[in-house]
């Protein structure tokens, strides 16, 4: 142990921990713990619970540990327009969102550059709906847009919907309601790619006989690549998961039912647990293929 | 291999070009015409608006006033994209995203030319990167980069290759090196360069024609043998190498030559080589054509002598040496002398006479600010 003394730096790599390697330890130590017993714990108590068979012996929700994998194929056959239907949804709020943000997000990183007050101005704007619950906002849509207001009135008056037709309930207001929820999940890492784009480029592209159009998909678009990937993830990931905007309590109806809640609604009402938790991890599962494809197909892992 | 850049240089004109930014005017009233296959410098100290005349040039930024052509053919309300000039940037400013042989075929593939690959790997032979096509940008030395980027604006044979102070990233060795290699190329091509730059000799020792600017306008403008053997104004006398300057009234004039009267010294100028031959004028010698002795030399007409001085600096920096020697009433004179053979050596604290031949000295227009050392 004498060369603890002179630091890690002349230490064999195999030895036994050095002094710094023991504060390297330490340091990680609440973050190991945390994640063993708020992650990993959970996780292998969801996976276990996925597979679990009602008790034979007991009564209405009551169930034994097995090791059922019917249960997953169950779920799949029993669930699957619900699970398309989430990633159906996500994939349009996420577009939809992007779609909205991009211009956005350049305006506030690149075009109000000159001028900063606008700039902190408008990302503070962007960041203003967190000051209220997501759920009160989120019925304040649900008003907006009620079969009394005069949103739907005027609609029904000029023909845009039959009369028998209203907007709460539709997957048009879930996918509205999604978009709006998420929209500063995608602007705040938009901006902070577009920000950082040196202008340079541009000059240099427009130089060499690029228009405009060109200039942005060809050098903008892929320099900001890293703000539209992580954009993307933060917003999809949580969109597919989501139960409160198709809810039937707030913009949704039965009918747009997504995945989130189906498991609200095996755990909390039917009591279904193995059927939840298979949900559930069938859940993680697709979303962590999806990304891993959708990273790599991007080719931006370096760019991350 | 290098004829496949060949094009014919298209000349630069700018017509009474001004530029305002809010709070300032960088260019006052800018004439300039660059022929067709020259290499131009625009020499000055920063912020005299070398680079907004090149931004200009490149359409990065409109004029608030005046006229561009290029070719002949006015430009001036014309994108960037849509004019037939490339620009090497002081930045360099390569694509990140793109591999170095991506970047060269960048300006082919937007004008959609046949085998953009082939063609960008030409230029790449031209500035030897052949065998680093397909680095990112980021994996290069700046010596390298600059070359890459000297590639991608010379692959699309603009009528114009604007560079911005392309060199001022690279250390001394490395910017002679490229400064030989960049003359060399424009030789081999054959296109109109405007060469941006702060660095006098780097402008002298590559450019056909300088012009020396400063606060947005055009000092004086010619070959660098006559700009530095003959500069017209203070600015230039100083900015391009150094001058001994001394201030006098005129109080002979000859047939061909003018003498002021300097603190009782009587200093001449051939009369073809001074802008003012009237009043208070300034004239002018270089260091490195005067010598000191520490007998007074015998006067002649052809020769100016001052003195006696008492040298107070010495600094060696090795072809020559600079001596420092203040002359009484008239200030600090320095004069360079090589250090061709091993002569006698002279020390701080002695005392010399310094004369030049006449035919060395210039009259300049303006007079050093009060301020400013003669």
């Amino acid at each position: 142990m004498a060369f603890a003394a002179f630091g890690s730096s002349n230490a064999p790599a195999a030895a036994k921990p050095t002094r710094s390697g023991k504060v390297v330890i330490a340091l990680l130590a609440p973050g190991l713990a945390y994640l063993g017993a708020f992650f990993l714990t959970p996780l292998f108590a969801l996976i276990m619970v996925s597979l679990e068979v009602p008790d034979p012996t007991g009564g209405y929700a009551e169930y034994v540990p097995a090791f059922e994998i019917g249960n997953y194929l169950y779920v799949i056959g029993e669930y699957l327009p619900h699970i398309l239907r989430s990633f159906g949804y996500a994939l349009a709020a996420t577009v939809l969102a992007l779609l909205i943000s991009y211009p956005l997000a350049y305006f506030i990183g690149v075009k109000a550059r000159p001028r900063p007050l606008l700039q902190k101005l408008m990302l503070t704007l962007v960041i203003a709906p967190f000051f209220i619950s997501f759920l009160l906002r989120t019925l304040a849509w649900k008003q907006i847009f009620s079969n009394e207001s005069w949103i739907v009135s005027s609609l029904h008056d000029i023909g845009l919907l039959a009369p028998t037709q209203y907007v709460v309930g539709t997957p048009f207001m879930v996918i509205f309601g999604l978009t709006y929820n998420f929209i500063p999940f995608m602007t705040l890492p938009l901006y902070t790619s577009l920000e950082r784009l040196d202008l340079r480029y541009l000059e240099a592209g427009s130089d060499l006989y690029a228009s405009p159009t060109k200039v942005f998909r060809k050098v903008t678009l892929p320099l900001s690549m890293p703000g539209i990937i992580s954009g993307t993830l933060l917003t999809f990931i949580p969109i597919a998961g989501d139960y409160i905007n198709a809810s039937g309590d707030f913009l949704g109806s039965s009918s747009t039912s997504m995945i989130g809640n189906v498991i609200e609604s095996n755990y909390l009402q039917i009591n279904d647990y193995p059927s939840a938790s298979a949900l559930s991890v069938l859940l993680m599962g697709v979303i962590l293929v999806l990304v891993t494809f959708y990273v790599k197909k991007s080719g931006t892992e370096d760019l991350l | 291999m290098a004829k496949e850049f060949v094009a014919r240089g298209a000349d630069l004109e700018l017509k009474q070009i001004r530029k305002e930014f809010p709070g300032f005017t960088a260019i006052e009233n800018l004439d300039l015409h660059v022929p067709a296959g020259e290499f131009f410098a625009l020499l000055g100290p920063s912020g005299c608006g070398k680079t907004t005349t090149l931004r200009l040039v490149a359409g990065l930024e409109s004029p608030t006033k005046g006229k561009i052509f290029i070719g002949g053919k006015d430009v001036t309300s014309t994108k960037p994209h849509e004019r037939p000039v490339n620009t090497v940037f002081q930045s360099y400013a390569l694509f990140p995203h793109m591999t170095v042989l991506e970047n060269v075929a960048f300006g082919l593939r937007q004008r959609k030319v046949a085998d953009p690959l082939a063609k960008a790997k030409d230029a790449l032979n031209l500035v030897q990167l052949s065998h680093l096509a397909d680095r990112k940008p980021q994996q290069l030395s700046g010596g390298q980069q600059q070359r890459v980027a000297l590639a991608r604006a010379l692959v699309n044979r603009p009528s114009l290759l604007l560079l911005d102070e392309p060199l001022g990233a690279l250390d001394l060795k490395l910017r002679r090196e490229m400064q030989t290699e960049l003359k060399a190329i424009q030789m081999e091509v054959g296109l109109t360069f405007l060469h941006v730059t702060h660095d006098q000799e780097e402008a002298m020792d590559m450019a056909d024609t300088v012009a020396v600017m400063n606060l947005g306008r055009i000092e004086q403008m010619g070959a660098p043998e006559t700009l530095y053997d003959r500069p017209k104004t203070v600015f230039v006398s100083k900015f391009l190498g150094q001058s001994n300057l001394l201030v006098g009234d005129v109080t002979s004039t000859s047939a061909n030559s003018i003498s002021i009267d300097v603190a009782g010294n009587k200093i001449s100028v051939p009369k073809n080589r001074a802008e003012k031959h009237k009043g208070k004028i300034a004239i002018g010698f270089r260091p490195e054509k005067a010598t000191f002795s520490s007998k007074k030399p015998t006067t002649s007409s052809s020769k100016n002598v001052i003195g006696p001085g008492e040298i107070i600096d010495i600094r060696f920096t090795g072809v020559s040496n600079q001596y420092l020697i203040e002359v009484p009433q008239l200030g600090n004179i320095t004069v360079f002398a090589q250090n061709m053979t091993h002569f006698a050596p002279i020390e701080v604290g002695a005392k010399v006479w310094i004369s030049w031949d006449v035919e060395n000295s210039f009259g300049l227009s303006d007079l050093p600010a009060q301020n400013e050392k003669a």
